[in-house]
């Protein structure tokens, strides 16, 4: 039964939200990061989407249906090219001969944003499968 | 009188099939949410539903001698919608070539999903109705 394929559709958008939501831990935990070398320092990792076929049992049916079933998948994960801010703080340890410090290029509003923005998306995934379910189940129980 | 029961249950049938297409598409535009460059697809109902109950949707069933029985009007288990699937129109394009607004389909999936309820409702209706005349009670 085709509705199944709404389950893989849902259940791969809610695996990318989360690595999206991973990210996001990752960058917020190392926001505070230093480092005495700007090449080493943490940079902001950021999921690249792209979208794909549901399945191989999908892509083996070819376009049975006339419609193509696209989940999402992370292409990869990528990592902010900005440059770290430099800051002057002789007493810490970690800083380089000259008494500086790097932090990580990581912008804490962009990243509550884009928490958000996955939370909601995930939840939206969750809608969907709950509906779908339901809606299975009516049809089960079609005629009684 | 011979009843057949896909003739009985009428485009209410077909109108399940088609609404769980379209539930499958607006699932693909919830899930690719955040997917740079995808473009939103919806179903058009009428056009879907025009093309399900159109004969010739559905295979006919061969007949090798002279005593079997042709089943012209068996449905297939899948419906065709490959015509009446459109892209959407974006409201406010944004600038990484996704057209899908959440709230949008949300709306849409919330739509959907009311007429499939309702598609069940009447189906369970005539199903109840064909019983009642089997049993006589």
């Amino acid at each position: 039964m085709s509705s199944f394929k709404i389950f893989d559709i849902a259940g791969s958008g809610l695996s990318a939200q989360s690595v999206r939501l991973n990210t996001v831990a990752s960058n917020l935990a190392n926001a505070d990061s230093v480092s005495g070398d700007p090449s080493t320092v943490y940079k902001a990792r950021h999921p690249v989407f792209e979208s794909v076929k549901a399945s191989v049992a999908s892509q083996a049916m070819g376009s049975l249906g006339g419609v193509d079933a696209s989940a999402v998948r992370v292409r990869g994960i990528v990592e902010s090219t900005a440059a770290p801010t430099e800051r002057y703080e002789p007493g810490n340890p970690l800083a380089n001969a000259d008494g500086n410090v790097y932090s990580p290029n990581v912008n804490v509003i962009e990243e509550m944003t884009d928490m958000i923005s996955a939370s909601r998306a995930y939840q939206d995934n969750v809608e969907v499968m709950n509906t779908s379910k339901e809606l299975m189940l009516a049809t089960l129980k079609l005629g009684s | 009188m011979p009843l057949s029961l896909d003739s009985y249950l009428g485009v209410k049938a077909d109108a399940l099939k088609v609404q769980s297409k379209r539930m499958e598409v607006l699932a693909k535009n919830l899930a690719n949410v955040d997917t740079p460059n995808y473009k939103a697809q919806d179903i058009d109902f009428k056009t879907a539903l025009a093309q399900a109950g159109s004969p010739g949707a559905s295979l006919p069933m061969t007949t090798t001698a002279a005593g079997h029985i042709g089943a012209n009007n068996s449905p297939s288990n899948d419906v065709d919608t490959s015509g009446a699937l459109k892209y959407r129109v974006p409201l406010a394009p944004s600038l990484d070539g996704n057209t899908v607004d959440a709230q949008l389909e949300q709306a849409a999936f919330a739509d959907n999903t009311v007429r499939y309820q309702a598609t069940l409702t009447f189906l369970t209706g005539s199903l109840k109705d064909l019983m009642t005349a089997i049993t006589g009670s």
